[in-house]
């Protein structure tokens, strides 16, 4: 019997230990030599003219956008448009702001998908897939922005959430609201480049926009970045977002679970040890 | 023996286990009983809508939406239920690891129930997730999300329900009358209830760390970075307070099975637990103070949520807690019991006030489960209890095998 329980406990060792090597304990994405593709919005040049949402849903195969952006009215993204454009009085005048998934740098949704689904790409896009989501929707709980988008009239049912035309991307192309923004309000380039771009407009008409790029530093940083003329909570942004990256929210958590893993059955078999003292042999076998 | 007498006792011993088994699938007892006619028809109506929901899809029956996307189903069956089943891991560690023989007659019964709660209100995340057919990805290795939480808490429940299976096999063994596989399966409990323990640790709390992303959507008095630990030494005092609330309930339905001495045992096990519940509460209270004076978040108390969080905190941690001392110091048995009926619904609101009432607490459309959902709810508790009952009527849970039944291998087998 004794001999049971000591083998029991070595497979035990064992599958603990495989456990917690299967565990990696990175919240962000692995580290790659290739640099984030971004998107740049500047707010003072959109005319709200929707050509992004069309593009994008003709690039998505979804129906198109049957609403218009109008004043206060707050259109939020669904599972049929990815992108939208919402317009705000403001002391400049109506702003139009384009919304999608902002590709954060590491990701809230990465981090919580135990699949792999919800993916942070090396090359910047955040994207969904398939094959891998089980409809957990654990990513639209951990998202701060609630950009992933859930199709509960389906039985089989996917998210969806802008992809930074991920595809596209592959093929060479850039992503379709970029390519079809009239007024060049969209610009597609590495991370680095776009915040430098951002940086040069802003030194070069200061009276033209307000101090600020929003996405360069909120949830630690993300792959879509604004402009604007005025202080972005008058354009429908939250700016009280944290500053650090989501997934360090249960960085803590994750890494106290090997030292609990490791820890416990130590301390635990020794508690046995020490009450079970004499009496293990003859107590072992009644029910 | 001989060789050919051995083989044939073998199939002789196959075939009456054959049998045996056939019998014990048939119904026991009264058929038309107020349980029964209760739960049957919600249990129908229940699978009637979780067809409907494989069918349409979840909107179809639930309220969910894309900014609520988890509602009852895991707040309440699966966050407050495994909540509730922490009462087998507490009891396995009192028992098996400090020694204290004298819980061992409700260790069985215990993790019967923490078995069924985790088969029964994990199984109801299946009906949850929208592709369930993708539920291996996170299991046989194709896809591993390491980073995420709920990957932890996925795998720790399956592990659990296998640790918990193995220090239930004996009763399984004893009721099939196989002597030697109990024999090896005893010698398993001790390794499964240690790693049952360390498991329990880690998704109890691996449960409450779901929501640590969610800072800006749960209520400021109720999000805090210690909500794992919260989680956890919680589940030591929910878990304890439905043993005892079980406990009353199945020794007086399940009365015939339980000895007279055994009844009375029980009333001293209740003491104990309760004292083990107050030391619990109290430890928690004093975390709950640490935070809301860490966090300096005063000012919310006057709010409606305040409110609202001040009679949870109040009437249904500190209440019970008063409760359980004075029970201990009155040797009052009703009073436990009642604290322990009021710990529940504490731990009910507490679980609800993060997942679902304090989740998303400031939107224009709150949301509220649907009756469907409910139902749906209440059809899984009703099934779990069924076969709760169907264990209990025939397996040796609460009370030894040879009280009342000793099947024709296990007299043959039977040398000690």
């Amino acid at each position: 019997m004794s001999i049971n329980r000591r083998n029991f406990l070595k497979t035990l060792g064992v599958t603990g230990t495989s456990i917690i090597g299967a565990r990696s304990l990175s919240a962000s994405p692995s580290v790659s030599t290739v640099e984030m593709k971004a998107v740049l919005i500047d707010t003072t040049r959109c005319m709200g003219c929707q050509s992004c949402e069309y593009a994008c849903a003709e690039a998505n195969d979804l129906p198109e956008p049957e609403d218009y952006p109008e004043v206060d009215v707050n259109r939020a993204t669904t599972t049929e448009q990815l992108t939208v454009v919402n317009g705000y009085d403001t002391s400049e005048g109506e702003i139009y702001v384009k919304k999608q998934c902002f590709h954060c740098n590491q990701p809230a949704c990465d981090a919580a998908c135990l699949t792999k689904a919800m993916h942070k790409t090396d090359d910047g896009p955040v994207i969904w897939r398939e094959e891998k989501c089980m409809g957990c929707r654990y990513c639209m709980v951990s998202c701060p922005f609630e950009v992933p988008k859930f199709e509960y009239d389906s039985p089989v049912p996917s998210i969806r959430k802008c992809t930074m035309c991920y595809d596209r991307q592959q093929e060479g192309e850039i992503p379709a609201c970029v390519e079809n923004c009239p007024n060049e309000a969209i610009a597609f380039g590495t991370r680095r480049e776009l915040l430098t771009e951002a940086r040069r407009r802003i030194s070069e008409s200061p009276d033209q926009y307000y101090n600020y790029i929003y996405g360069e530093k909120e949830a630690g940083g993300t792959g879509v970045l604004y402009l604007a003329s005025v202080p972005f909570e008058e354009v429908g942004f939250d700016t009280t977002v944290q500053k650090e990256s989501y997934p360090e929210k249960t960085k803590g958590f994750l890494y106290s679970v090997p030292s609990i893993f490791v820890l416990w059955p130590m301390m635990l078999l020794g508690l046995y040890k020490s009450t079970n003292d004499k009496e293990s042999e003859d107590t072992g076998d009644q029910a | 023996m001989s060789q050919i007498e051995t083989v044939a006792s073998a199939e002789a011993q196959a075939d009456s286990r054959w049998r045996f088994l056939l019998s014990e699938l048939k119904p026991k007892g009264k058929i038309f009983t107020p349980f029964n006619i209760v739960s049957v028809p919600i249990i129908i109506l229940g699978l009637i809508i979780i067809f409907i929901r494989f069918w349409k899809g979840l909107g179809a029956v639930t309220n969910l939406s894309q900014t609520v996307p988890w509602g009852l189903w895991i707040g309440f069956d699966v966050v407050t239920g495994v909540a509730f089943a922490g009462g087998a891991y507490v009891l396995t560690f009192m028992v098996y690891v400090l020694n204290l023989k004298k819980y061992e007659p409700i260790v069985r019964v215990t993790v019967l129930n923490g078995f069924l709660a985790y088969l029964f209100y994990a199984g109801a995340l299946l009906l949850d997730l929208g592709r369930p057919w993708n539920v291996i990805n996170p299991i046989i290795g194709n896809s591993f999300g390491t980073s995420s939480v709920l990957f932890l808490v996925a795998w720790h429940f399956m592990l659990y329900m296998l640790a918990t299976l193995i220090e239930f096999s004996p009763a399984v063994a004893e009721w099939l009358g196989m002597e030697r596989a109990r024999r090896i399966l005893k010698g398993m409990t001790i390794g499964a209830v240690i790693f049952g323990i360390t498991l329990s640790t880690l998704h109890q709390s691996g449960l409450g760390a779901l929501y640590l992303m969610a800072v800006d959507k749960i209520h400021p008095l109720w999000y805090t970075e210690f909500i794992p630990i919260l989680f956890f030494v919680s589940s030591i005092f929910a878990g304890l307070s439905m043993v005892i609330f079980e406990g009353s309930i199945t020794y007086r339905v399940f009365s015939e099975k339980v000895s007279d001495k055994d009844h009375k045992h029980h009333d001293k096990l209740i003491f104990g637990m309760a004292k083990v519940c107050a030391g619990a509460m109290f430890a928690y209270l004093f975390l709950k103070l640490l935070i809301l004076v860490h966090e300096q978040q005063w000012a919310l108390l006057s709010t409606g949520f305040g409110a609202w969080y001040l009679l949870e905190i109040v009437g249904f941690v500190i209440l019970p807690m008063i409760l359980f001392i004075s029970s201990i110091k009155q040797h009052n048995l009703v009073l436990s019991k009642i604290a322990a009926v009021l710990t529940l619904v504490g731990i009910i609101l507490n679980r609800l006030n993060i997942t679902v009432i304090g989740f998303h607490w400031d939107a224009a459309v709150r949301y509220v489960p649907t009756w469907m959902e409910i139902v749906v709810t209440l059809a899984i508790i009703f099934i779990e209890i069924w076969v709760f009952r169907w264990v209990i009527l025939r397996m040796p849970v609460l009370s030894k095998l040879s009280k009342y039944r000793k099947p024709l291998t296990h007299q043959i087998n039977e040398a000690e």
